[in-house]
């Protein structure tokens, strides 16, 4: 394994069962993550697209060990050794969690709204050991410097901040610890317009300071665009495209993708005259089709995509698409301004 | 000149809490015309679904519509009315029959208890006299109409059998039920995936371009603005700080906060991993609302000694307003 991998997800599967009835007995499952293999190589950051239900949630929850995978392996490499995380017993990930951190969606029930600020950045720190109120207090000023928030606001409490400010918050208490890998969970959908741009620019900055790892989770393409070095696309709980972010917009290889990026409304008037509108709805992952689990809504589909399942292969170096058609479709993408 | 169908002069809808009063909605002006869209964009707080409510007269409490006109010409002619001066029996009857409405969150905006059918026949009587048999065709017919697969049985289910996307249907479905010439939507697309949200988008054009319907479109997103409306307003706490035709805004635009609001939308036409154009600050709490122009603490282009003191007045004619000292009224 390279040096430069830092997390490494090989087949990750999470069914969650369906019970039913007096018995609970279990009627069949939901594959919210079904077979999902990527890397991250540190200090870039790899964005986890797709819709509501697609499984980047699942699969993020997964490798932070919020759930235990049903099957599959999550290696991290941290300090020298390799880990798989999905392996781990609960006592044996309390010393791996200082390495990774979470981002919340929402920065409005993320916090505790009985601690002030510097309560809420310091905990982890308390928790890890650091006993010395006056050391942790350094730290906490620390902190808040780095993610731009005054040191006055010490003492406040949460609700006293707007959307913006208490996601500042939220990234610094993530940095406490000097953790190696960030998962944002939609860091900025909850944000008004005019402050999104301020956290991605956080983001960002924070990342070249200090060397950061991100998994950034996400459903919207144009926040993705500004924050990636690659991009995976994912659909009912697999992982239809995955490449660098530039390729993927400018020359997707999955129809999948391809209706993603022409959905994406664009703020220029116009434009979406010659937009792609998929068909019918997103496929169940209690009873996914049948092939490949795009087919009933693709415009390209054929025999082969509803009878087997399309496996991830490399079509160019570096880009990976789980379509029977990636070699003869010419896709549509978006160019760069 | 065509002549709005709508027509809304110095709208003030201000919230008497206990703390003290919010100017929810303070002065907007707006002109709403057959066969177009009007989108009103703006941030969290900025009034655009209270103007909205104000329009319906649907103000929560403590929400009070304190001043303004809101003319509207009705379907049988005459000269315009002025909504806010109806009685609420005659505004039931403009409300849901002539001026259609659709919320963002469709699973809250249904009963849970009733099917889809149900509530679309009810609609449709409250307005319209037909009998239960016929109203249970014309509910078939509106499911229909806005692309509902399966009409007939879709019609007896329940609105949590349904997706978001076909619940979203469903209640175009049901503001279309009386043939409205005006659709308020708020946020219609918000909830929904941007698969899912393509859709529906193109819905509401197709139905406008059928009907000739006149939208009024709610929205936080640029991006559904410049793919939807014809005319937009967008607002800042309270107040339209620039009005115009979509083209004119996208491609000039002269308020300083649309100019920042513009440059700050990320967009899957950048180039990766480039840092926005961000504009300072956040938002201020409408109790706190700044003196002067609401925008000035943010502002780059800020005139000192004038932004901060006084109010900038509006400048222009209604559909080509805006708000701002750089475009005249320094004292």
């Amino acid at each position: 394994m390279p040096d430069s991998i830092i997390l490494d997800v090989q087949d990750l599967k999470m069914h969650f069962p369906i019970r039913r009835g007096l018995l609970r007995r279990v009627v069949g499952a939901v594959r919210a993550a079904d077979g999902v293999s990527f890397s991250i190589r540190r200090g870039e950051t790899l964005a986890l697209v797709g819709e509501s239900g697609c499984g980047k949630t699942t699969v993020s929850r997964c490798i932070l060990r919020a759930y235990t995978p049903t099957a599959g392996a999550i290696n991290f490499h941290i300090g020298g050794r390799t880990v798989d995380l999905a392996k781990l017993e609960r006592g044996e990930l309390r010393p791996l969690r200082r390495h990774m951190q979470m981002v919340f969606q929402d920065p409005y029930s993320s916090l505790n709204p009985r601690m002030v600020v510097g309560e809420i950045i310091g905990e982890p720190l308390r928790i890890n050991g650091m006993t010395d109120p006056a050391e942790r207090r350094k730290r906490v000023t620390e902190l808040m410097e780095l993610v731009q928030l005054p040191a006055a606001y010490y003492n406040r409490f949460p609700h006293a901040f707007s959307g913006g400010q208490r996601q500042r918050i939220g990234i610094a208490r993530a940095l406490a610890l000097n953790p190696d890998l960030i998962v944002a969970d939609e860091p900025v959908s909850a944000l008004d317009v005019s402050v999104q741009a301020q956290i991605l620019n956080l983001m960002l900055d924070l990342q070249d300071r200090l060397g950061l790892t991100y998994l950034f989770v996400a459903h919207d393409l144009s926040v993705v665009k500004h924050v990636s070095d690659r991009v995976a696309v994912m659909y009912v709980g697999r992982i239809v495209e995955l490449a660098e972010t530039e390729a993927l917009f400018a020359r997707p290889r999955h129809p999948y993708t391809e209706a993603l990026l022409s959905a994406a409304p664009v703020p220029t008037p116009g434009m979406a005259s010659t937009r792609i509108v998929l068909e019918r709805e997103i496929a169940d992952p209690a009873n996914p089709p049948p092939g490949c689990a795009f087919h009933p809504r693709c415009r390209y589909a054929t025999e082969a995509c509803r009878v087997d399942t399309p496996v991830p292969r490399e079509v160019t170096p570096g880009h990976m698409v789980a379509c029977h058609h990636a070699d003869t479709l010419e896709l549509r993408g978006v160019g760069t301004e | 000149m065509v002549e709005p169908i709508l027509s809304v002069r110095g709208l003030t809808t201000h919230f008497f809490g206990v703390e003290g009063v919010t100017r929810a909605v303070d002065g907007v002006d707006l002109d709403v015309f057959e066969g177009r869209t009007l989108g009103i964009v703006g941030e969290s707080g900025c009034g655009k679904s209270v103007t909205a409510r104000s329009i319906l007269r649907i103000v929560d409490r403590p929400g009070r519509i304190v001043s303004g006109q809101t003319m509207f010409r009705r379907a049988e002619g005459g000269p315009a009315i002025d909504l806010l001066q109806l009685s609420e029996a005659e505004m039931r009857q403009v409300r849901g029959r002539e001026i259609g409405l659709v919320f963002q969150e469709p699973m809250a905006s249904f009963s849970q208890h009733y099917t889809i059918g149900n509530q679309i026949s009810e609609a449709v009587r409250l307005h319209m006299k037909l009998d239960k048999r016929a109203a249970h065709d014309r509910a078939i017919e509106l499911l229909d109409m806005v692309g509902v697969p399966q009409p007939s049985r879709r019609v007896d289910e329940y609105p949590f059998q349904l997706s978001g996307g076909l619940r979203q249907r469903v209640m175009i479905a049901m503001a279309l039920a009386c043939d409205p010439r005006v659709v308020i939507a708020d946020e219609p697309t918000t909830a929904l995936d941007v698969t899912t949200q393509a859709q529906i988008l193109d819905l509401l054009r197709d139905l406008q371009e059928k009907r000739g319907l006149a939208i009024i479109l709610i929205t936080h997103d640029m991006g559904v603005i410049a793919e939807m409306a014809h005319d937009v307003a967008v607002m800042y706490l309270g107040r339209a700080v620039e009005t115009g035709t979509v083209k004119d805004m996208f491609a000039a635009p002269r308020h300083p906060y649309t100019r920042a609001l513009l440059r700050s939308i990320p967009t899957v036409l950048a180039k990766p991993r480039t840092r926005l154009p961000t504009i300072a600050g956040s938002i201020p709490h409408p109790f706190d609302r700044p003196k002067g122009c609401p925008y000035h603490p943010r502002c780059a282009e800020i005139i000192t000694g004038t932004c901060e003191a006084q109010e900038p007045p509006v400048t222009g004619a209604v559909g080509a307003q805006v708000r701002c000292f750089l475009h005249g009224g320094r004292a």
